[in-house]
């Protein structure tokens, strides 16, 4: 099966400096995918790359294709198209994201008259159907209201209506629930998952919440410094992480069950992206730092059918995990 | 929104009797009427008969009440110079002041506006430099130096153009020049600022990754927004339509507003100039009024915080 977006070797740097240091990523149709990370580690770069909705003066790289076309330098006629159109995005911070001096059925009509050739009656009846997909009440009258007269949920929720108002293939998700309350978090999560299993839609979901990420997600790509450092089906990555970063992070969740234990903290601060080291980036932090580690960064190996990692043990990893599929 | 309104209405009345109130007591302790109209020269008798005519002898306070009293019955006094009602002499040079500011309002906006936008959209690049550039200039020279940099290349050297009087339309174009350049830089400015904040905002971003394109996402989503800030400053400009050329109509010999000002201030000619202050003040005030309207027009949550207020 070809796969619906592959990103290879992504790079990207703002003034000569590298945020992006070669990313990639496969997708398949109606997969979901999380990406977790630091913040300042790229997740929200990669899509925002992809889709070219970087400033200017960003210095892009590599390749991203959907469906095998070439997204990076396409004219902006065709990727006009494609935003919106086959890949959507949702934003962190619901209640900017809306422009606040238009009304909430403009905005969703334009997205509706731009990739579904509707518009009047039939654009407004649309959506107000997508305002009733995504759980807002009284749909028809708040067509006329602005976003201010909206909680920061049901923002989000309207985000989710106007993302999905142009059909799209893959939503992308960026933080979709930071800005809100524990409570809302968990309806707006809820939403997506549901819409994503009713509609087929691939979902990246972009967040530093290992958790959110573990419960939506069938695969997780562990982001660090501008790479990918692990790749792994959710439960696999929580059962057994391999990268010593993505040990570190999965270290510092709390556990459910069993004795209350001291949380770790991974030690240090993630390198200036000006002052990268020479080797692997995560080397100076890392509690299994050898002499190879500061040689040259590791690429990103395979270690089974579905898992990658870059370090310089995922040779000794794919070794330990054939053993235990042996056993 | 009614109390919105009714709240602000009220704010610009009180602005207009404080205007009013300070000019009227300012120009009563800066100076003798009598003096500097019948001139030091002039027989103690004869000022006192003049003081007594014109009510200058009466208690301050009383002079004020009185003033207020024939405001209320729309009587603005009279010249003391010729007798003549203030209101009337006011009048008569206003055409001659809007002859001025109107083309040059229409020029600052035609000029400021569509720069500033152009730069913000190309920020960083040779033009957004140049505009840049060219508008600090604009409004660090004042407007009495550019005038003068005017009046010494188009007509001293150049001979293009008069360099002062009123007597036909080319004598125009050097005021209008003036004031048109000094406000564009301002407007560019600030229409440029305006415009980056906005285009910095997360909806124009949500915007593009819609697939709206990007000169949809300007005219539709960026340019509403840059309004609002750029309309009090297009308010402000329109407040200053009457008095705003007392400088430029002074280099240019300019018979409007601004000079009679002038002229009636250096007289003491208390009625005149309280006339022209009054005149400016509710200008300033009424333009300030419709860029409030505009705002609530412009801006649904300003619209919602005066209705719930």
């Amino acid at each position: 099966m070809s796969p619906l977006v592959s990103i290879r070797d992504l790079r990207v740097a703002f003034g000569g400096v590298p945020v992006l240091r070669g990313v990639d990523i496969i997708l398949q149709e109606g997969e979901a995918v999380g990406l977790v990370g630091e913040s300042g580690s790229g997740k929200s770069v990669t899509w925002l790359a992809a889709l070219g909705l970087l400033p200017r003066h960003a210095q892009v790289s590599g390749s991203v294709r959907l469906d095998g076309r070439e997204l990076l330098g396409a004219p902006a006629s065709e990727l006009d198209q494609v935003r919106g159109g086959r890949i959507a995005m949702i934003f962190q911070d619901p209640a900017s994201a809306l422009n606040p001096v238009l009304t909430i059925r403009r905005q969703l009509c334009e997205a509706l008259i731009l990739h579904r050739n509707l518009s009047g009656e039939a654009a407004k009846a649309e959506a107000r159907r997508l305002l009733d997909v995504v759980g807002i009440p009284d749909a028809g009258r708040r067509l006329e209201a602005y976003p201010h007269e909206f909680s920061g949920g049901q923002v989000q929720r309207i985000m989710i209506a106007m993302a999905l108002a142009g059909n799209p293939d893959l939503l992308i998700a960026d933080e979709p629930t930071t800005a809100l309350d524990a409570t809302i978090q968990a309806q707006i999560l809820e939403l997506l998952s549901a819409i994503r299993r009713e509609m087929n839609i691939a979902m990246v979901l972009i967040s530093h919440d290992l958790g959110v990420v573990a419960e939506n997600c069938d695969r997780v790509a562990v982001m660090y410094a501008g790479r990918i450092v692990e790749q792994a089906p959710s439960n696999q990555l929580f059962a057994d992480p391999v990268h010593p970063y993505a040990q570190g992070l999965i270290g510092a969740l709390p556990p459910l069950d069993g004795p209350r234990r001291r949380l770790t903290a991974i030690p240090g601060t993630v390198p200036d992206p000006a002052q990268m080291p020479d080797g692997c980036a995560f080397a100076p932090r890392c509690a299994m730092v050898a002499e190879a580690c500061s040689v040259s960064a590791p690429s990103l190996a395979r270690i089974a059918d579905d898992r990658a990692v870059a370090c310089i043990r995922a040779e000794a990893s794919r070794c330990a995990l054939l053993g235990i599929a042996a056993e | 929104m009614g109390r919105y309104f009714a709240i602000r209405i009220g704010r610009a009345a009180l602005t207009i009797v404080l205007v009013v109130t300070f000019a009227f007591v300012v120009l009563r302790l800066s100076g003798d009427p009598a003096l500097m109209i019948l001139g030091p020269e002039a027989p103690p008798e004869v000022l006192a008969a003049f003081r007594k005519a014109w009510g200058l002898d009466d208690p301050i306070w009383f002079q004020y009440l009185d003033y207020f009293h024939a405001i209320a019955k729309g009587e603005l006094g009279r010249s003391m110079r010729d007798g003549r009602p203030a209101i009337e002499l006011v009048l008569e040079r206003i055409p001659a002041t809007l002859a001025l500011t109107l083309p040059a309002f229409v020029f600052k906006v035609a000029l400021g506006v569509p720069a500033g936008i152009y730069a913000a959209l190309h920020r960083g690049s040779a033009i957004d430099r140049a505009v840049m550039m060219t508008a600090v200039a604009g409004f660090t020279v004042p407007s009495f130096v550019l005038a003068l940099i005017l009046v010494l290349v188009f007509a001293v050297q150049l001979g293009w153009l008069p360099s002062g009087g009123q007597d036909s339309w080319r004598h125009a174009i050097l005021p209008i020049a003036t004031l048109s350049l000094g406000g564009a830089a301002v407007l560019a400015r600030f229409t440029r600022s305006a415009m980056l904040e906005v285009l910095g905002q997360p909806y124009i971003r949500t915007a593009s990754a819609k697939g709206v394109p990007w000169r949809k996402v300007v005219t539709s989503h960026a340019l509403p927004n840059a309004a609002i800030p750029t309309v009090t400053i297009l308010g402000f400009m329109v407040g200053t339509l009457i008095a705003g050329a007392v400088v430029v109509e002074s280099v240019f010999a300019w018979p409007g507003v601004g000079r009679l000002l002038v002229v009636a201030v250096a007289n003491r000619d208390l009625a005149v100039v309280q006339c022209i202050l009054l005149l400016v003040a509710m200008t300033m005030v009424t333009s300030n009024l419709i860029v409030d309207f505009l705002y609530g027009f412009l801006d649904p949550r300003l619209r919602a915080k005066g209705a719930h207020a």
